[in-house]
């Protein structure tokens, strides 16, 4: 088995330190040896979007990046977008527009909605479906995620 | 997933140097998008993942107006739609660059990836075939240049020889009065495999009118993308027409190969070669037009 | 009859109660399951569709480092001839048993045939490649008339066709003939003026939920097994694991974990059973996730059908008779849904004269499972397109050859069952009224369709259990995973009991330990039954809380009334004390106070949509574009507005993937070739326009507050929608589905 590499990285803001082996992605490394569940497997080979994860302030799929590449880069996960005592107000409109069901997929649309609203704020709703397009969710038929990411760029 | 090992590596003569040592069992990874899961699949067996994303040759964007474009091999497509000076000069590779994958995808993929996965249906090919680009090829013995047609030999096969690696792809500047188109046909309007794709340059006469030159390049209808000779060179000197058109994606279409799988039936595939074809010279041919 | 009445909670859209762990990434799903000690198990799956398994050699995998232990059929239990009582029917045991770890013959390809547990899931993953399975390869067979044909290859000897209560001498594919009668149908087509007759295709498909399935088992030393897992129902997983493992349902304990979508097919149980051999094979707690390629394969999807219908009116446009013929595809083992489908094929509509005929037949593919409304969008891609061509041929608007025709209460299903209250011809009407109907709709190669669907719902056990708190607030414990608000939409009819806002339930799913038996999460029953439940327990509270007023006040129970959150005496004293207040003082009027309810309702009351969908073809490449869609449904009576919504949209879309798209793509040896979300194909958010919901509320005498199941019937009418809307774009009529380009293109005569 090949060693397993130590590695540094910045998670939600904080400085981790991990063991992992090369074959492990970030996704199994967020959840299997960092305990953080929020990214989700839906796939594991990039058609979904359920793992996606910003690193390095771009928005990728966690089930494809190894978890040593995140070697003195920077992770963020829906477990670091609420504040302590309030919530991103993606999170607040997705709540606010019932814009999941099962929420299986929702960690991943939030993730993917901040990314587009970081570099384009006021998306129109062509803008949104593109972006999206890698998001998979079943239950809700997207109508009400799109108008969720939608109000939240308007409420920004 | 089987067991490997991961070096990153930071300049070319190291990776060279590790892929000549370690052969077929080593694999560069760029984006990671299909190698990745190619490795957890099961379907391509690695013992070494060589990640060049520290190397800064293969990171170089670099246009400039009177050399063109040195793309690095690692450069992701998020990058390189970025760039409103390649947007405009290069868009047949913006179009590509904007539906390989989703946003995701596209934070990580890169069209020298692309290249060197060395798919049939790869959306990134048929636009460099028809901006005549060619491939930065390292290796043990330096370096050497391969035009873009001629990199892929079959399905996931390349050029590339034992220790070599691409560093980049160049891009010459595009002529006066002229543009490019890529576009494929997919059931869906995203996250999906070209059925067949289509990629067209042409250059027009001062008034427009008249195709100088043209280049056609096609995606998913052969072992590997393939470029359209014959119908390129049957529409130099033509005047714009449906007829000239027509005539070229006839001949776009009798060198098509497809087959038949998943994704869509060999008649099916010829079928859109036509449609494609002609689509991707007129969406060309109004980009010249509509430019001032 | 019901009327719609003002209530305080009922029809709000508060904030779900499970919203704020969902959009945080909190909430714990199966997979998110972490114990100490945990072993990774791994499943062994045929690669071929028809084989004899020969000889299963797992030494060579047990000798791999870390693998710490490998099962196989040998270590079920024997089935013998057991018939199982799984509650909503019985069952072979040894089909059941089978379809966990194949004993004798793999029947599809993916079909589970070993397990390995293992310190880690990769080298679980290597394990299941060092275990040697002798296979004598079989003809597959793939589809359901070559399955009928008297000389296809038999995928299990003793199978002999039970028709109309009779068992065939010969053994055939073919399980079950079922047939329903109505009327002289001879009689009708002769009455009629205008006759069409129709052959449909139906491609087979997956319920495609993102959650891949899982589950984590564990067997204490006093031999208690429990499963943590996603489930639609913990009680069946519980039923289904008992029967196959022969172990007392006293000593399983399933806890479901919150669950990543369903609709259908996570009600069967796979690798739960296996995760359990494993956890006693190895002493430790057993991890077992699918991958996406082992749902698509090793999972039951919905089925692929054969469908001819036959339809006659009259000149005027009256329905005279109808006949339909279903033959659906059980997958590997008997069970498709072709029953549903017979009911409800032609339900939306009032005819005097009917026969249908169904069949259940296996071939080579994994065993079917349920899918939204299971066999209803089937049967109406057929007869829905069938009505369609014969307004055209009548010229009479499409809407309104159905309201000519349309079901409502007395009339009598072809199956038998009269309906009672229903809404048909309102969501009929208020289609018609829709300002997309009568939007312009003259492009070239643009076109608009309309259908009707019908599913008639489930009602089953449900319990419920409430403990007031002191505050105010009550805790209700149901049995009901949430797979889309549930806890809120049931929450709130306990809430409007009692006259306390949402916000002061706070419901809980919990395990089988820890609540009263309840049915699956499915059959649209959950927030009419389950919430009659909670009606229950809250009214089982209400008139504790009297008595404890009655108490307080040393008044007789019959002169406290409660209204508006505020108990008060009436008949002399002045007394008043509020819900919140009199939670305050329990203790000393004689303790806690806890209410349950437990119902089997038998009104489930069916439900009606209809859909009306505007396309764009591009006839050069044969893509349909979704331009414009509005679905109309009767929701009884909206608990949740947003939810219902919500069910309404995404059934639309999932039957928007099941016409234009999806299906599963087979080569000549039985593999399915595109198991992937790839090229599987469902629809991404750049594929669809905004999905206008329309509810109409007709209320449900079943339910005290006329609740409707809005679940499932969403998927019945997309298909036949989507095909009379391309007939309409470019006059070409679509009889298989999916209605993908390639097929367009052929149809169009393009290739």
């Amino acid at each position: 088995m090949a060693r397993r590499s130590h590695v540094q990285t910045t998670l939600n803001g904080e400085t981790v330190e991990f063991l992992c082996e090369p074959r492990q992605s970030l996704l199994e490394v967020l959840r299997d040896e960092l305990h953080l569940t929020g990214a989700k497997e839906g796939c594991n080979n990039g058609n979904c979007g359920a793992c996606s994860v910003i690193l390095d302030g771009r928005l990728v799929n966690s089930c494809l990046v190894l978890g040593v590449e995140a070697e003195g880069k920077s992770v963020e996960t829906i477990e670091g977008l609420a504040d302590p005592d309030k919530l991103h107000p993606i999170q607040d409109a997705f709540l606010e527009n019932a814009a999941l069901q099962c929420g299986i997929c929702t960690p991943g649309f939030i993730m993917s909605a901040k990314a587009l609203l970081d570099q384009n704020p006021n998306p129109t709703e062509h803008e949104v479906r593109y972006w999206l397009a890698g998001n998979l969710c079943r239950c809700t038929g997207y109508d009400k995620i799109v108008r969720a990411v939608l109000d939240a760029a308007a409420a920004e | 997933m089987r067991d490997f090992s991961y070096i990153a590596a930071t300049t070319i003569p190291e990776a060279v140097a590790l892929l000549d040592e370690k052969g077929e069992s080593a694999r560069i990874l760029a984006g990671g998008t299909d190698l990745i899961v190619q490795v957890r699949e099961a379907r391509r067996d690695v013992d070494w993942m060589i990640d060049i994303k520290s190397i800064p040759e293969v990171n170089a964007l670099d246009y400039n107006a009177t050399t063109g474009l040195v793309l690095g091999a690692a450069v992701e497509c998020y990058k390189i739609y970025a760039d409103d000076a390649i947007c405009d000069a290069y868009p047949g590779l913006i179009d590509a660059t904007k539906i390989i994958g989703g946003t995701a995808i596209q934070g990580r993929a890169g069209v020298g990836g692309n290249l060197c996965n060395a798919s049939p249906a790869a959306d990134g090919i048929p636009p460099l075939i028809v901006l005549n680009a060619s491939c930065v090829i390292a290796g043990p013995n330096g370096e050497r240049e391969v035009p873009v047609e001629d990199f892929c030999t079959a399905p996931g096969q390349t050029v590339l020889e034992k220790g070599e690696m691409l560093v980049s792809m160049k891009i010459p500047v595009p002529a006066s009065n002229s543009s490019s188109y890529y576009l494929r046909f997919i059931p869906r309007n995203e996250m999906d495999i070209a059925v067949v794709g289509a990629g067209a340059s042409v250059t027009l006469d001062a008034a427009k009118e008249t195709i100088v030159s043209a280049r056609i390049a096609l995606a998913a209808v052969a072992p590997t993308p393939l470029f359209a000779e014959e119908a390129s060179a049957l529409l130099a000197g033509q005047e714009v027409s449906d007829e000239a058109i027509d005539a070229a994606a006839e001949a776009a279409q009798a060198i098509a190969r497809p087959i038949s799988d998943m994704r869509g039936t060999a008649e099916q595939r010829t079928h859109l070669v036509g449609v494609l074809t002609r689509r991707a010279l007129n969406g060309a041919i109004q980009r010249v037009r509509e430019a001032a | 009859m019901l009327e719609n009445k003002d209530y305080k909670v009922i029809g709000t859209r508060p904030i779900r109660h499970d919203g704020v762990d969902k959009v945080t990434g909190r909430a714990l799903y199966g997979a998110d399951f972490q114990a100490a000690g945990l072993l990774h198990g791994r499943v062994l799956r045929s690669p071929h569709a028809h084989a004899r398994i020969i000889s299963i050699d797992t030494s060579r995998a047990e000798a791999l480092p870390g693998v710490k232990g490998v099962v196989t059929a040998k270590d079920l239990p024997d089935p013998g001839d057991k018939i199982a009582d799984l509650g909503e029917g019985a069952v072979n045991l040894k089909y059941l048993c089978d379809n966990i770890l194949a004993s004798d013959k793999a029947l599809y390809k993916g079909h589970a045939v070993a397990a390995v547990a293992a310190t880690n899931p990769h080298i679980a993953e290597e394990a299941c490649t060092r275990i040697d399975v002798t296979y004598e390869v079989l003809p597959p067979v793939l589809e359901v008339r070559q399955a009928m044909e008297p000389d296809a290859p038999l995928l299990h000897d003793h199978i002999r066709t039970t028709s109309l209560g009779e068992t065939a001498e010969e053994p055939s594919n073919v399980a079950s003939h079922i047939q329903h009668k109505l009327g002289d149908p001879e009689k009708g087509f002769a009455e009629a003026d205008v006759i069409i007759e129709r052959e449909f295709v139906t491609g087979t498909v997956h319920q495609g939920y993102i959650e891949p399935h899982n589950a984590t088992a564990h067997y204490n030393q006093d031999g208690q097994l429990t499963i943590w897992c996603s489930t639609q129902g913990a009680f069946t997983v519980r039923e289904q694991v008992a029967e196959i493992l022969q172990y007392p349902i006293s000593k399983i304990k399933v806890v479901p974990m919150e669950i990543g979508g369903g609709f259908g097919g996570k009600i069967s149980v796979y690798i739960k059973p296996v995760a359990a051999l494993l956890a006693k094979k190895t002493g430790k707690p057993v991890k077992v996730l699918m991958n996406r390629a082992d749902v698509f394969e090793g999972t039951g999807p919905t089925p692929a059908s054969f469908i001819r219908v036959k339809m006659g009116a009259t000149h005027e446009g009256k329905i005279t008779a109808a006949e339909g013929y279903l033959a659906f595809e059980a997958g590997a083992y008997p069970g498709s849904p072709v029953g549903p489908g017979a009911m409800c094929i032609f339900a939306p509509y009032n005819i005097e004269n009917v026969i249908i005929d169904g069949y259940d037949v296996v071939v080579n593919k994994p065993k079917t499972a349920p899918y939204r409304a299971p066999g209803a969008p089937n049967a109406a891609f057929g007869s829905e397109t069938v009505v369609d061509e014969l307004a055209e041929k009548l010229g009479i608007d499409p809407l309104e050859i159905r309201l000519l025709n349309a079901a409502k209460a007395g009339d009598r299903r072809a199956d038998g069952p009269i309906h009672p209250r229903i809404g048909c011809i309102e969501t009929v009407e208020a289609a018609k009224a829709h300002p997309h109907y009568t939007a312009p709709n003259g492009k070239k190669h643009h076109g608009r369709g309309v259908a009707s669907g019908y599913w008639f719902n489930i009602g089953l056990e449900s319990s419920v259990t409430i403990n007031v708190n002191s505050d105010g607030t009550i805790n209700l414990i149901e049995g009901s995973t949430d797979i889309g608000g549930t806890r809120a939409s049931i929450a709130m009819q306990a809430a409007e009991v009692l006259g306390i806002p949402a916000e002061s339930v706070n419901p809980s799913v919990v395990d089988t330990d820890s609540v009263g038996y309840t049915a699956v999460t499915g059959g649209s029953r959950t927030t009419y039954a389950t919430g009659y439940a909670a009606y229950e327990a809250a009214q089982d509270v209400k008139q504790q809380l009297i008595a404890r007023a009655a108490k307080l006040w040393e008044v007789d129970e019959a002169n406290v009334q409660f209204a508006d959150g505020e108990f008060s005496s009436i008949n002399g004293k002045e007394e008043q004390i509020s819900f919140r207040d009199l939670c305050g003082r329990l203790g000393e009027t004689g303790g806690p106070v806890v209410g349950s309810g437990t119902v089997n309702p038998g009104g489930a009351g069916g439900a009606y949509a209809t859909h009306v969908v505007d396309v764009a073809v591009d006839a050069e490449t044969g893509k349909v574009d979704i331009l414009r869609y509005t679905a109309v449904q009767d929701a009884g009576k909206a608990i949740h507005p947003s939810y219902v919504e919500g069910q309404i949209q995404g059934g639309a879309v999932q039957g928007i993937g099941w016409a234009l798209n999806e299906e599963y793509i087979y080569n000549a040896e039985g593999e399915m070739t595109n198991a992937s979300f790839l090229d599987y194909r469902m629809p991404t958010c750049l594929d669809l326009p905004m999905i206008d919901a329309v509810i109409v509320e007709v209320p449900n005498p079943g339910h005290p507050y006329g609740v409707r199941g809005v679940g499932e019937v969403p998927i019945v009418p997309p298909m036949a929608a989507i095909a009379n809307a391309i007939y309409d774009a470019i006059g070409v009529r679509m009889t298989e589905l999916p209605m993908s380009p390639d097929r367009l293109l052929k149809a169009m005569g393009k290739i």
